[in-house]
C-alpha cells in the first residue's frame, strides 16, 4: 500500500479513522472514570456543529497560519503513507507544528500565547527523540524511505526496543495526553482555557480537530513501521493498543511543568533512544 | 441535521453567587450524572461555547464581564440563567449595587429555578435550551439562505 494510492487513502481515509479513534478516545476515557461518556460518533457531531457555527476572525493572519499548519500535516502525512521519505515527513510536521504556534501567537489572548510558547517547548522536548527514532529506522533497515522499510524482513522493533520506549514516551505530548498536555490542556475549563486554540472558534476551530485526527493517524502509522513485516492487521491492532495505552496514562497522570517535560523527554531520548543506537552500532 | 442538539458547549460565569448554584453545575458533570452523555463539555471558553450558564445575580462590577462574554460567543448561542437570583437577583435584589437577574446584562433564554438549582433540573434547563439553540441555528440558516437569494435576484 505505497505511491498515490496510500496517499489518498490517508488523505480521504485519515479523518474517518481518526474521528472514530477520538470517539473510542472519548468513551474510554469517560469509563475510565465511572461515567458513561458520548456516543462514539461525538466527534463527528462537534466537529459538525462547529461548521455550523458563525466566523468569528480576530485578525487576517490567524486563518492563513491555520491552513498552513493543515497543509503541512497533509503533506507530512501523504509523503508517509506514500511511501516517501521518513525525514521529510518529520520536517513537514515541525513546520505544521511552527505554522500552529504562529497564528497562536498573532492573537492577543494571554491563554494562546502562554499555549504557543509552551507549544514551541514541546517541540524542543520531542523534537530529539524523534529524529532519533528516525535514525534508528535508518540503522535498523539501511533507508530512510517508508517503502523500503516496509520492505524489511524482520521488524525494527527487534534492535530497536529502546528507541520504540522514547518513541512511545514523545508520543504522549505528539497526541497532547496527560502529563504532557501543555500547550493545549485537554479541557477547556483548565488553566489555560486551551491554550494554543482559545482565539479559534466555529469553523476554524472544527479545522484543527480535523488536523490533529490526521496527525493522529499519521503517529500511529509511525508506531506500525516498528512492526512492519507482520500482518498488517497486527500491526494496526498493536498501533491501537498503544492509543489505548497513552489513553490510560492520559487518565493517571496529572500535567507535569515544561521544565520537567524538556528534562525528562530529553533524558528518555538519550538514555533509551541514543543508548540504543550506540549498543546497536557496537554488536553489529 | 440537528447538530447543535447533539453538541451543546457551555460556558458557565458565576456573576456574584453564593456559589451554591455553581456547586450543583459542577456536580452535573461528575460521573454520576455525566453530562458529557449528551455530548455537553464544559468549555471556559466563550469562544467554543454555544450555551452561557448564568448564576447569581448581576452587579456593577460583573455587568460588562458578562455582556463581553456574551459578545465573544459564536452565534447561534443562548443564555441560560440558572437559581432564583439569576431571575430576580434573589436575596442579592434590594443591594445598592444590584441591578438584578441576568436578564439585566443580557437577553436571556430560559431560566432553571432553585436555590440552589438541583443538578436534575440543570441538566433539564440545558436540554430544553438546546432546542431553543437548535431554532436558533435553522432560524440561522434561513436568513442566510433568504440573504444569498436576495443578492442573486439583486445580480
Amino acid at each position: 500500500m505505497t505511491g498515490v494510492g496510500g496517499a489518498l487513502l490517508f488523505l480521504i481515509g485519515a479523518p474517518f479513522a481518526g474521528g472514530l479513534l477520538a470517539g473510542a478516545d472519548r468513551i474510554v476515557t469517560a469509563r475510565m472514570q465511572g461515567r458513561i461518556g458520548p456516543p462514539l460518533l461525538q466527534p463527528f457531531y462537534d466537529v459538525g456543529k462547529l461548521f455550523q457555527k458563525s466566523r468569528l476572525v480576530v485578525n487576517p493572519f490567524q486563518p492563513f497560519y491555520l491552513w498552513g499548519f493543515l497543509a503541512f500535516l497533509l503533506v507530512a502525512g501523504a509523503l508517509f503513507f506514500s511511501g516517501g521519505d521518513l525525514l521529510l515527513t518529520v520536517f513537514a510536521l515541525a513546520v505544521a507544528g511552527v505554522f500552529l504556534a504562529l497564528g497562536a501567537f498573532s492573537a492577543n489572548t494571554p491563554y494562546s500565547h502562554i499555549g504557543a510558547e509552551r507549544e514551541l517547548l514541546q517541540m524542543m522536548a520531542y523534537e530529539p527523540m524523534l529524529l532519533i527514532a528516525v535514525l534508528g529506522l535508518y540503522q535498523s533497515t539501511g533507508s530512510f524511505l517508508v517503502r523500503d522499510i516496509l520492505g524489511s524482513d524482520r521488524p525494527p522493533l527487534v534492535e530497536l526496543p529502546g528507541v520504540f520506549l522514547g518513541f512511545l514516551f514523545i508520543l504522549t505530548i505528539k497526541l497532547r495526553k496527560s502529563p504532557f498536555d501543555l500547550s493545549t490542556s485537554h479541557h477547556g475549563h483548565q488553566e489555560v482555557v486551551k491554550g494554543i486554540t482559545t482565539d479559534y472558534s466555529g469553523p476554524d476551530l472544527a479545522l484543527i480537530e480535523v488536523a490533529h485526527w490526521y496527525e493522529n493517524v499519521l503517529l500511529l502509522g509511525f508506531v506500525c513501521l516498528f512492526f512492519v513485516p507482520l500482518h498488517p492487521a497486527l500491526g494496526i491492532a498493536l498501533a491501537i493498543a498503544t492509543y489505548l495505552l497513552e489513553v490510560f496514562v492520559d487518565n493517571t497522570h496529572a500535567r507535569l511543568r515544561w521544565q520537567h517535560t524538556v528534562k525528562l523527554s530529553w533524558w528518555t531520548g538519550a538514555a533509551l533512544g541514543l543508548a540504543n543506537l550506540a549498543i546497536l552500532d557496537l554488536i553489529r | 441535521m440537528s447538530l447543535f442538539k447533539k453538541s451543546p458547549w457551555l460556558l458557565h460565569y458565576n456573576c456574584s453567587s453564593c456559589n451554591g448554584c455553581d456547586i450543583e453545575v459542577l456536580a452535573a458533570l461528575t460521573p454520576m450524572y455525566d453530562l458529557e452523555r449528551f455530548g455537553i463539555i464544559n468549555t471556559g471558553n466563550p469562544k467554543h461555547a454555544d450555551v452561557l450558564l448564568v448564576t447569581g445575580s448581576v452587579n456593577d462590577q460583573n455587568l460588562e464581564v458578562i455582556r463581553s462574554l456574551y459578545a465573544q460567543m459564536p452565534d447561534p448561542k443562548v443564555v441560560v440563567g440558572v437559581g432564583i437570583c439569576a431571575l430576580s437577583g434573589g436575596i442579592f435584589a434590594q443591594c445598592y449595587n444590584v441591578h438584578g437577574g441576568a436578564a439585566a446584562a443580557v437577553p436571556v433564554d430560559l431560566y432553571v429555578p432553585g436555590c440552589a438549582a438541583r443538578p436534575e433540573s440543570i441538566i433539564d434547563g440545558v436540554i430544553k435550551a438546546v432546542e431553543i439553540l437548535q431554532q436558533k441555528a435553522d432560524a440561522m440558516r434561513g436568513r442566510r439562505r433568504t440573504a444569498t437569494a436576495a443578492a442573486r435576484e439583486a445580480a
